[in-house]
C-alpha cells in the first residue's frame, strides 16, 4: 500500500494547490486592475486638460485657426445628420434581415453562405468600408463627399451589429408563442408584427443602440471618403420655412464629424489644439459611454422583465 | 379497423369525417392511414402511449404541420357542413386555422394584456370595432369561467395570472373566434390537480357549443370527459369507439393491455 | 353556462384561397429576403471595388515588385510600391497589441469566469464592455499624448511616434473583445464537467486550466482570433500615435506605418480619383482585406467546431 499517501502528505498538497488558486485570482484582479485603471487614466487625462475648454461657446463655435476661439459645432451637428442617415439606412434593413434569416429563411446553401457571411462582414476593417464608399457612393453613384456617403458607409458597418442583435432577440422567444399566433389564424407576417417584433424589441434596441455608439466614434471610414477637417459652416437645415417645409439638401453637403475634429486637433503640434481635442474626446466619450451604458442598462432590465 | 358505424351513429351528426389521413415527417411517416369520425358537440378523446402520433394527429386539424418544411400529409379530413378537404392543397391553412382553434400543452399566452390576448384572434380578422371586441372578449372569458377572476385587470399583464388561469385564458383565446372544432393538446399536462379540475369542468361544459378532439395521456381524464375515445398506437387508429366501451369492453387486445396497464 | 355571443363569426362556406393575403405576404417576404440578400451584396462590393482599382495598379506596377520592393514611396518621384514597409509595420504593432490582449484578456476571462463572486462579475463585465465601446481615435490620442510621454520617462530616447506606444494601447483596446469572447466560451462548458473536476478533488485553478479551458478549446481560439483580426484592421490609434512614415523595421521603438495608416495618410490629402495614389490604397486595402479575411474564416471554422460540441 505504498502508493496511499499519508495524510499529512495529502494536505500539504492541498495547501500548495490551494496557493496556486491564490496567485491565479491575484492575477487575475490584478489584470482586471490594470484594464480598469487604464481607462480611469485616459478619463482623467482628459478630463483635467478637456475639462477647462469645456464651456457653452465650444459647442456653439465653429472650428478656428485660433485655438481659444475654437469649438465643434460643425462636428456634432455633423455627427448628428451623419447618425440619422445611418440609422434610417441600417435599422430597416438589418432588422429585415435578422427576421428574415431567423422566421423566414429557408435551411439551404444561400441560407448558410449569407449567415456565413455576416459573421465575415462583422470581421472586416472598418477602413475597408470607407474604401467601399469611396469608390461605390463618393464616384461610382455621384453621392460625392458628403454626409449621405458617410451615413451609408457607417450604415453597411454597423448592419453586422444590428442583425446579430435582432437575431438574438428573436431566437429567445419560444416557439409556442409562435404556434399560439398561428393556431388563431394569423399569418406569418401578422404573427412577425403582432408577436416577435414586440417581444424582442428590446433586444433589438439594445443592438441598434451599441451600432450606433460604435458608428458614432468610426473615424477611418470616414477619412477614407475624404471628410474635410476644416468645415466652417453648417450644412443646409432639413426643414424649411416655405413648402413643402423639408429639405434633402443637407444629404450632398460637405461636413465633418466629432471624431475627425478631434483627430484633426490631436494631429496639431501646439499644445492649445490639443487641448481641444480633450474637451473633443470628453465629448465623444461620454456621449457613446451613455450610449452603451444605456444598452446595458436594457439588456439588464430585459432579462429581469421576461422569463419565458 | 371498422368502424361501428351503428353504435356511434346514435343522433348527433358528424362535424369532420378524417379518411385514409396518412402522414410524413420528411421519410418517416408518423400517421398510418387513419379512419375516424368527428361528432359535433361531443368530447372525443385521443389516447395512446408517448409517440403513438396522436398530437401529430391533432395538429393535422389545423394544418400546424404546413409551419415546417418537409412535412406531408396524404389522404382527408372533411369539414361538415362544407365538405371541403382541409388539407387540400388549395385551401389555405390559415383559413383553416381561424375556424379550428388549437389549445396547447403548456399555456402559451402572449406577453400582452388579458384583453388582448383574447382579442388577438379577432384583430388578425380584422376586427376593429371596439363595441363587438368588447363584447366578444367578455363572452369568451365568461365561457372560459375566467371573467369573475379578471374584469377588473383586463388591461394587466397576461403573465401574472396563475398557471391555471393561463390555460383558461388561451380556451378563453381559442374561443374568442367562434371556432367549429376546439382541439386540446394534453391541456392540463402542466397544471396541478385543483386547475386539472377546472379546466376539466371548462371542457365539458364547452361541449354545448362545439366539437371538441382532446390529446391526453391521462386515461382517467379520458374516461371522465370524453364521448368517444380513439386508442392509437405506433401511428395507427387501433380503436375508436364510445367512451364507455373502449374502457369496459374493448374489442382490440391491444387496447385492454393498454386500458389495464399492461401495457409496456 | 355557454355563453353565446351575439354576433357570431361565420366562415362557413369560405374555405379556399386568398389571393391578395398571399401577395400582400410574398411583398413582405421579398423585401426581407433582399435585406437578408444585402450583406452578400456588400461582401461582394467590397471585394470588386478593391479589385477593380487593384487591377489597374498591378497593370502599372507588378506583383513581384509589390511583394518584393523594400520601400513604400508611391507619392514621391522616385515612387516605390513595396508593401513589405508596411505589412511590417502592421505586424509589428499587432504583435504587441497581441502581447497585452491575448494573456491578459484570457487571464481576466477565467478569472470572471471561474472565480470571481457574483457581484465583482455582475460589475465588471458591464464595465469591460464600456471599454470595449470607447472611439478608436481617443485610444489615439491617449497613446500620443498620455502613454508615449509615460513610456518617454523610462525610455529616454523614444521618439515621439512609434510602434510601442499605438501597440500597447491598441492591446488594452483589444482586451474586452477577447475576454468577452472567452468568457462567453468558457461559461458554455457544461457544468457538470465542473463538477466531476471538484467531486475529485481539483481546486479552482486546476479546473480551470486542466476541465475547462480545454473544453473551451475551439471558443477561445475564435476569440484570439477575432482579436488578430482587430489588431490588423485597426486604424486610428497606429494612425495618430505610429506616425505615418513607411519604415520598414521590426523595433517597435521607430516610428513605421501601418497598412491602415498609410490609407489614412492619402486620404487626408487630395489625391485625385484614377491617379496611381489612389490606386495604391485599393491595393493596401486589398491586402489587409486578405490578410483578415483568412483569420475570419479560421475563426469561422473553429466556432463550427465548438458548436458540434455542445
Amino acid at each position: 500500500m505504498r502508493s496511499i499517501k499519508s495524510l499529512e502528505e495529502i494536505r500539504r498538497i492541498i495547501i500548495l494547490h490551494k496557493r496556486w488558486d491564490m496567485i491565479f485570482m491575484i492575477t487575475g484582479v490584478i489584470a482586471l486592475m490594470i484594464a480598469i485603471l487604464t481607462f480611469m487614466a485616459l478619463f482623467a487625462h482628459m478630463l483635467i486638460n478637456g475639462m477647462p475648454r469645456l464651456s457653452w461657446e465650444f459647442f456653439t463655435s465653429f472650428p478656428s485657426r485660433h485655438p481659444e476661439s475654437a469649438g465643434i459645432l460643425s462636428a456634432w451637428v455633423g455627427t448628428t445628420l451623419v447618425m440619422l442617415v445611418t440609422a434610417i439606412a441600417a435599422v430597416p434593413l438589418g432588422i429585415g434581415s435578422g427576421i428574415y434569416l431567423e422566421e423566414y429563411a429557408p435551411k439551404n446553401f444561400l441560407t448558410e453562405i449569407i449567415e456565413i457571411n455576416v459573421t465575415n462582414l462583422a470581421g472586416v476593417p472598418s477602413i475597408i468600408y470607407g474604401l467601399l464608399a469611396l469608390g461605390l457612393f463618393v464616384y461610382q453613384f455621384g453621392f460625392g463627399q458628403s454626409i449621405l456617403a458617410a451615413g451609408l458607409a457607417l450604415a453597411l458597418l454597423i448592419l453586422p451589429v444590428v442583425i446579430v442583435a435582432t437575431r438574438e432577440a428573436i431566437r429567445s422567444i419560444p416557439i409556442t408563442i409562435r404556434e399560439g399566433a398561428y393556431a388563431l389564424g394569423a399569418t406569418k407576417w401578422q404573427t412577425v408584427s403582432d408577436h416577435i417584433l414586440p417581444y424582442s424589441s428590446a433586444g433589438i434596441l439594445t443592438g441598434i443602440i451599441i451600432g450606433l455608439a460604435r458608428a458614432i466614434g468610426e473615424t477611418a471610414p470616414i477619412i477614407t471618403i475624404g471628410a474635410l477637417t476644416f468645415i466652417a459652416f453648417l450644412p443646409p437645415s432639413p426643414v424649411k420655412n416655405e413648402f413643402p417645409y423639408i429639405s434633402f439638401e443637407w444629404l450632398t453637403a460637405p461636413f465633418t464629424v466629432m471624431p475627425i475634429q478631434m483627430f484633426n486637433w490631436v494631429s496639431r503640434p501646439e499644445e492649445a489644439f490639443q487641448l481641444n481635442a480633450a474637451a473633443a474626446g470628453l465629448v465623444l466619450v461620454v456621449m457613446t459611454l451613455a450610449m452603451n451604458g444605456l444598452a446595458i442598462y436594457l439588456r439588464y432590465r430585459m432579462r429581469k422583465n421576461i422569463k419565458w | 379497423m371498422q368502424i361501428d358505424h351503428k353504435q356511434i351513429a346514435e343522433s348527433a351528426q358528424y362535424k369532420s369525417e378524417v379518411k385514409n389521413l396518412s402522414f410524413f415527417y420528411g421519410e418517416f411517416n408518423a400517421l398510418k392511414n387513419i379512419n375516424m369520425v368527428l361528432h359535433d358537440k361531443k368530447i372525443t378523446a385521443l389516447i395512446g402511449p408517448s409517440g403513438c402520433g396522436k398530437s401529430t394527429f391533432l395538429r393535422c386539424f389545423n394544418r400546424m404541420h404546413d409551419l415546417y418544411p418537409g412535412n406531408r400529409y396524404e389522404g382527408e379530413i372533411i369539414l361538415h357542413p362544407d365538405d371541403v378537404n382541409i388539407l387540400a392543397s388549395n385551401v389555405d391553412p390559415i383559413e383553416v386555422r381561424m375556424r379550428i382553434s388549437m389549445v396547447f400543452q403548456k399555456p402559451n399566452p402572449f406577453p400582452k394584456s388579458i384583453y388582448e390576448n383574447v382579442a388577438y384572434g379577432l384583430r388578425v380578422r380584422g376586427i376593429k370595432q371596439r363595441a363587438l371586441l368588447d363584447e366578444k372578449v367578455e363572452v369568451a372569458l365568461r365561457n372560459s369561467a375566467l371573467w369573475d377572476e379578471v374584469k377588473d385587470r383586463l388591461h394587466n399583464l397576461a403573465f401574472n395570472l396563475s398557471g391555471g388561469q393561463q390555460q383558461r385564458l388561451c380556451i378563453a383565446r381559442a374561443l374568442a373566434t367562434d371556432p367549429e372544432i376546439l382541439l386540446f393538446d394534453e391541456p392540463t399536462s402542466a397544471l396541478d390537480p385543483i386547475a386539472t379540475a377546472s379546466i376539466e369542468e371548462l371542457i365539458t361544459d364547452l361541449k354545448t357549443k362545439v366539437a371538441i378532439l382532446i390529446v391526453t395521456h391521462n386515461m382517467q381524464q379520458a374516461a371522465r370527459v370524453s364521448d368517444y375515445t380513439a386508442y392509437m398506437y405506433l401511428g395507427e387508429l387501433i380503436e375508436f369507439n364510445v367512451t364507455d366501451t373502449i374502457f369496459i369492453k374493448p374489442k382490440n387486445k391491444q387496447t385492454e393491455d393498454y386500458i389495464t396497464g399492461r401495457f409496456g | 353556462m355557454a355563453e353565446e355571443s351575439q354576433n357570431k363569426l361565420v366562415y362557413a362556406g369560405k374555405l379556399g384561397y386568398s389571393f391578395r393575403r398571399h401577395l400582400h405576404e410574398r411583398f413582405i417576404e421579398i423585401f426581407l429576403f433582399l435585406s437578408a440578400i444585402l450583406s452578400i451584396a456588400i461582401m461582394l462590393a467590397i471585394i470588386a471595388m478593391l479589385l477593380k482599382e487593384s487591377i489597374v495598379f498591378f497593370r502599372q506596377v507588378s506583383i513581384w515588385e509589390f511583394l518584393t520592393d523594400t520601400q513604400w514611396t508611391p507619392l514621391f518621384d522616385d515612387a516605390h510600391y513595396g508593401i513589405l514597409p508596411l505589412i511590417s509595420g502592421t505586424m509589428v504593432s499587432s504583435m504587441i497589441a497581441l502581447l497585452v490582449a491575448l494573456p491578459m484578456g484570457t487571464i481576466i476571462a477565467i478569472y470572471l469566469s471561474e472565480f470571481a463572486p457574483f457581484t465583482v462579475r455582475e460589475i465588471a463585465k458591464p464595465f469591460l464592455e464600456l471599454l470595449g465601446g470607447v472611439p478608436t481615435v481617443v485610444y489615439g490620442y491617449f497613446a500620443l499624448l498620455f502613454v508615449t510621454p509615460l513610456l518617454q520617462t523610462i525610455f529616454p530616447e523614444l521618439p515621439g511616434f512609434n510602434l510601442l506606444s499605438a501597440g500597447l494601447v491598441m492591446g488594452i483596446m483589444i482586451i474586452p473583445y477577447v475576454s468577452s469572447m472567452t468568457e462567453d466560451a468558457m461559461r458554455a462548458v457544461p457544468m457538470n464537467l465542473r463538477e466531476g473536476s471538484y467531486a475529485m478533488g481539483a481546486t479552482r485553478y486546476q479546473t480551470a486550466i486542466r476541465v475547462v479551458m480545454p473544453a473551451a478549446f475551439s471558443g477561445i481560439a475564435a476569440a484570439y482570433i477575432l482579436g488578430i483580426s482587430r489588431a490588423v484592421g485597426e486604424t486610428m490609434v497606429v494612425a495618430i500615435a505610429a506616425g505615418m512614415q513607411p519604415n520598414l523595421t521590426w523595433n517597435p521603438m521607430e516610428p513605421a506605418a501601418t497598412i491602415t495608416a498609410y490609407i489614412v495618410q492619402v486620404s487626408l490629402g487630395d489625391l485625385p480619383h484614377g491617379s496611381i495614389g489612389y490606386q495604391t490604397i485599393f491595393a493596401a486595402g486589398l491586402t489587409l482585406l486578405l490578410i483578415t479575411l483568412v483569420f475570419n474564416i479560421i475563426g469561422h471554422l473553429l466556432r463550427k467546431r465548438y458548436r458540434e460540441i455542445y
